[in-house]
């Protein structure tokens, strides 16, 4: 079958998670009192992000290292660095 | 490891893999290090490579390089909600070996082997490590830091090829934060699909390959574009639009690409297919003026590091294979003249700017710029050209001539005759 959500294809991927996040949102307040959109929670192509009503949850876990988070916030309130060497995403295909 | 290299290499993607194969090909001691499992498992691209800048790093390496199939046709459709106009072309030349264009490949498998090949010159590659800065020595980089106890490498030269996001280009200062609309957020899905069905319908033969580049409602009429390629069994089917289209718009990645999937004009050749793996990824597509400076103190940029991209030819792994092999040279001779500093290494800026790389992105310098700022060429365009080809084909007993009146007339109408001009003059300037 071909995927029809977002889960169906985050399912498909091969990840080495670490137990520590590699992104963080250095200010919550900022996401709270003057980010009405938080966009990053819709253009994030693995929906990592994920508004709370008071906090953002960072779902590092299924982050494909794209950096569109870091470059898109419009507040450059994440602070984003690699996974671990040898963690994070594993692609096995293209 | 105290151990000092003469060239470290900084990414196992195309760019570093072609710089550490050329370095060690001429006995340098390269160390060329990936963050990754293995090489590619960091790494995403639709799919095309070309035969020409891999040629001449390895010569008849489709005799045991891992690819798809070579590309026999390349399509270009101009799509709307139930309709397309499309062209291309199909030659069976690009079906001889002697005259082979382009392949479609798998990067995970394809950077595997070409990691394997510097490896087998020589370099020592070691993956899983994460370089987290550039060791700074007096205004020279001297080495890296990476995540290992006892990190600390030092080398002549360090080779940034650590991909579009480049944290190491930006902690030299040799670029800022790229902006929203530099970058292009590109989501793909690898698709198994039997290879017959894929012959069948994409009218190839066994070793023939085919590739779509789709414009216009694959974006939902933003500045982007989809395609969908065909491997031996399997299809890649993607779409991206830049960033800053996609906040604008409020776009979700995967909504777009299920829209594609789900298109009429499309799902008939995904029909049946098993979704192998979803990937996104980002491609440095601000062009001329998004290139940093690629040459400094012991250090150099090169590949998507150093954004060299062609986004309206979809060139991108060619560029970095090429960047990879003149900074290579460039290294070679700053090891004879024993000089690493950054008026030596601009050798291979001015190698840059003198080849097809930097001339293509010139040519294009103002193309995305001009697309992002009058989406009218996606969004209404293209919807205007699939009304205009409808009318023209249909056969209603209106003379042909009419016909045509009517059409321009219900172009100017939309956009009005001098907007029209203006338009078409813009785009002719853009890519001229």
């Amino acid at each position: 079958m071909s995927t029809k959500t977002l889960e169906e294809k985050q399912y498909l991927i091969r990840f080495k998670c670490d137990t520590k996040s590699h992104l963080t949102v250095l200010d919550h307040d900022v996401c709270m009192t003057q980010c009405p959109d938080k966009i990053c929670t819709v253009f994030c192509p693995a929906e990592v992000y994920k508004w709370e009503g008071t906090r953002m949850q960072v779902g590092y876990e299924g982050c494909h290292e794209c950096g569109s988070c870091r470059i898109g916030c419009p507040y450059q309130n994440i602070k984003w660095e690699y996974p671990k060497g040898g963690h994070g995403i594993v692609f096995r295909l293209a | 490891m105290s151990e000092k290299f003469d060239v470290i290499v900084v990414g196992a993607g195309p760019a570093g893999s072609a710089c550490a194969l050329t370095c060690a090909q001429s006995g340098l001691k390269v160390l060329l290090i990936e963050r990754g499992e293995y090489p590619g498992s960091k790494n995403v691209m639709g799919g095309v490579l070309y035969r020409k800048q891999m040629e001449e790093l390895i010569p008849e390496f489709w005799k045991e390089a891992p690819l798809e199939r070579p590309v026999i046709e390349q399509r270009f459709w101009m799509m709307d909600k139930e309709s397309v106009v499309s062209f291309g072309y199909k030659g069976l030349e690009w079906a001889e070996e002697n005259n082979y264009n382009n392949f479609t490949v798998l990067r995970a498998q394809f950077d595997q082997w070409f990691a394997s090949k510097a490896v087998q010159a020589g370099a020592l590659l070691i993956n899983e490590t994460v370089v987290l800065e550039c060791i700074v020595e007096n205004g020279k980089v001297v080495g890296v830091r990476t995540d290992r106890p006892d990190g600390d490498i030092y080398a002549d030269v360090v080779v940034l090829a650590d991909g579009v996001n480049s944290l190491l280009g930006k902690q030299l200062g040799f670029h800022k934060e790229f902006r929203p609309d530099e970058v292009a957020l590109t989501v793909m899905e690898v698709i198994n699909l039997p290879k017959e069905k894929i012959n069948d319908r994409f009218n190839l033969s066994d070793n023939q390959g085919c590739t779509i580049e789709i414009f216009g409602d694959s974006t939902k009429g933003n500045l982007g574009t989809a395609f969908l390629y065909t491997n031996k069994d399997s299809l890649n089917i993607g779409v991206g639009t830049t960033l800053s289209s996609m906040i604008k718009a409020k776009l979700k990645p995967y909504d777009l690409l299920d829209y594609l999937k789900n298109h009429p004009m499309v799902k008939p050749l995904i029909e049946g297919g098993e979704s192998a793996e979803y990937l996104a990824h980002l491609i440095p597509e601000g062009g001329y003026r998004s290139v940093p400076k690629v040459a400094g103190n012991g250090v150099v940029l090169i590949g998507d590091a150093a954004q060299l991209v062609n986004a309206i030819h979809r060139e991108g792994s060619n560029m970095a294979m090429s960047s990879g092999k003149m900074a290579a040279e460039t290294i070679i001779e700053a090891k004879h003249r024993n000089d690493f500093s950054e008026s030596s290494l601009n050798l291979y800026r001015e190698k840059l700017y003198d080849s097809f790389i930097m001339k293509d992105l010139e040519k294009y310098k103002d193309a995305a710029h001009t697309f992002e700022k009058y989406p009218q060429y996606f969004n209404e365009y293209v919807p205007m050209m699939n009304k205009a080809m409808s009318k023209f084909f249909t056969v209603d007993g209106t003379p042909k001539r009419d016909k045509q009146k009517e059409i321009m007339k219900s172009i100017t109408k939309e956009r009005g005759v001098i907007n029209v001009a203006k338009d078409m003059y813009r785009a002719w300037k853009a890519v001229k």
